[in-house]
């Protein structure tokens, strides 16, 4: 480095040290590093079986090159899931079924739609719960009961129950969806709405307001904050449901039924990049509620930080 | 001057003079609890004039916001009788017949100052162009002007006890209850605060009952000031000030002045055991 560029090298280092990046591109560096270890490690098996079968000489750096670039890998190098993403993402179109797009925008509809459902379901129930003390005692450890089934338990049974009653397709999946993501929503809003300090609502008591003004100028607002906490958890969630739930469907379409039939077929590379799409799909999620909390935190006059 | 004025007498005196606006007679409030029930008020007997000032005053736990929470029906009593503006509190409250001003400012965080102030505007259902007149008035009663759209926490907390005592007063209550209101705030805030409390007092001619534990604060502002004791809370002297309504300041440096505060302190320690 030269002497006039010392300036903004230094700025640029304490940028990189006070930032998220450095810290966020050790954790990769540190993840790839043992990746690719790993994928070494665990496809050699094979590949050193294949080898004494066919007779081929080989040396460690074969097996390397080898175990990074199996078509039907154990554990696929990273390299292996960009290129599939590259395929799968930008080359087919996204209306296609090969196209990850088309089976993340099936997944998604299924996500926002029991999001969506488990919003509202988890606000009504918060509110019964915080209104009425009855509800308290009876709903509470039902909710909580709910919440240690296992999701792939019940899953089939709503499939079966629904399908019955002539739904099918996406309503099932959202519903399976709703049945994960609608707990935290609950667990926040009856706190949130509890939040109110004795002071104000003594206030409000001075007013003599009705309940419904207390509700919709005290509680409401004052929930608002725990709401979009439980909304980044219970989006995130949402999705886990709707990827679940395109399991035991039958599905062929989504991200769900994308990691099943990779799983049937042993391709561990289209799992591998559905799974990156669905994380990002998670990302993205969370990242959107974030946005809109900020958005109506400062409408509400919320401190900037 | 006289010791534990009997009621009955003073309501007779004030008929002919007054309208008495509050009247409590032979009251108890007991908090019952597992152990040993609080009696927090014991036999409080008194009465409050219309365009009265009237300050409680009494070391923590005698009982003074208790008091006033009965008198705004935020807390019911054991018995006795109460009535507020010759109705029960709980109908007073319906009425709107009082404003409260809190220890604390309570002010929703999520509102802006003026959206504070019209809250109880927006319950008692006024129109939107009232409640902005409203507010603009108080605002600038309290020397707020120019604060609407500031949100609470940029406010400093004098300001923001401010705002509270215009939202009070926005709802335009003869009686104007006010517990502590400038407990948190350092010395000099609090002694213009009370000048402007007291100018506003003379201006409406409000009743206001105001609880504190500062016996200047206690003397400078009231035309009655009751002393009380604690365990059980109850009412140990009654003292109508010889001070005139208009007052600045300067007249906590006059004989007069130090003469009552020194019997609400002799009244103070009369009533408090060091025991515990």
């Amino acid at each position: 480095m030269t002497e006039g560029r010392a300036g903004t090298g230094t700025e640029l280092w304490r940028r990189l040290y006070s930032g998220n990046t450095l810290p966020v591109a050790t954790i990769i560096l540190f993840i790839l590093i043992i990746w690719y270890a790993g994928a070494v490690y665990m496809n050699s098996d094979r590949l050193i079986d294949q080898y004494e079968r066919s007779n081929t000489d080989w040396d460690f750096e074969q097996l390397v090159e080898d175990s990074w670039s199996m078509e039907r890998p154990i554990l696929p190098a990273p390299q292996q899931i960009v290129v599939e993403l590259d395929k799968t993402v930008l080359d087919k179109k996204i209306t296609s079924k090969r196209s990850l797009v088309y089976h993340a925008w099936v997944t998604l509809s299924s996500t926002l739609l029991g999001f969506a459902f488990g919003t509202i379901l988890g606000i009504v129930l918060a509110v019964g719960i915080v209104h009425v003390q009855t509800l308290d005692r009876s709903l509470m450890p039902w909710i909580i009961a709910s919440q240690t089934i296992p999701i792939l338990a019940i899953a089939p049974m709503i499939i079966v129950v629904l399908g019955h009653l002539g739904l099918t397709g996406l309503v099932p999946k959202a519903i399976i969806s709703m049945y994960l993501c609608f707990f935290p929503i609950t667990i926040g809003m009856v706190k949130g709405l509890r939040s109110p300090a004795r002071i104000q609502l003594d206030l409000m008591q001075t007013y003599s307001a009705s309940n419904s003004d207390i509700f919709w100028k005290l509680r409401i607002p004052a929930s608002i904050p725990f709401l979009f906490t439980s909304l980044k958890v219970a989006v995130a969630i949402s999705l886990v449901g709707a990827v679940v739930a395109e399991l035991p469907t039958g599905a062929v379409e989504g991200l769900g039924a994308r990691l099943l039939a990779g799983s049937y077929y042993g391709q561990t590379i289209q799992i591998w990049s559905a799974l990156v799409v669905a994380s990002l799909l998670g990302v993205l999620l969370v990242w959107t509620v974030g946005m809109l909390e900020k958005v109506a935190l400062r409408q509400m006059g919320e401190q900037a930080a | 001057m006289y010791f534990c004025m009997p009621s009955l007498s003073v309501r007779t005196l004030s008929e002919v003079k007054t309208k008495p606006v509050i009247e409590i007679d032979k009251l108890n409030l007991i908090f019952p609890a597992a152990d040993t029930p609080v009696h927090a008020l014991c036999d409080i007997d008194l009465t409050v004039n219309a365009g009265d000032f009237v300050s409680f005053i009494g070391p923590s736990g005698c009982g003074k916001t208790t008091l006033m929470r009965v008198i705004a029906d935020l807390e019911t009593p054991t018995d006795g009788h109460i009535s507020v503006n010759d109705m029960s509190p709980a109908q007073a409250r319906l009425k709107r017949a009082y404003g409260y001003v809190f220890q604390a400012p309570a002010l929703y965080p999520w509102r802006t100052v003026q959206k504070n102030i019209m809250l109880p505007l927006e319950i008692m259902g006024l129109s939107r162009e009232e409640q902005r007149t409203r507010a603009a008035r108080n605002l600038s009663l309290v020397n707020l002007e120019g604060f609407e759209k500031k949100f609470p926490w940029q406010l400093s907390g004098g300001m923001q006890q401010r705002v509270s005592i215009a939202r009070a007063l926005s709802v335009e209550p003869d009686l104007l209850l006010m517990d502590e209101p400038f407990g948190a705030l350092d010395e000099i805030t609090r002694d213009h605060l009370n000048e402007q409390l007291l100018q506003l007092w003379n201006q409406t001619k409000k009743t206001v009952i105001f609880v504190t534990h500062s016996i200047p604060e206690a003397v400078f502002l009231s035309s009655k000031i009751v002393v009380m004791s604690p365990r059980p809370g109850k009412i140990i002297d009654i003292i109508e000030s010889t001070l005139p309504r208009d007052r600045t300041l300067d007249i906590r440096e006059t004989p007069e002045f130090l003469e009552i505060s020194h019997r609400v302190r002799e009244g103070l320690r009369s009533g408090h055991s060091y025991d515990d």
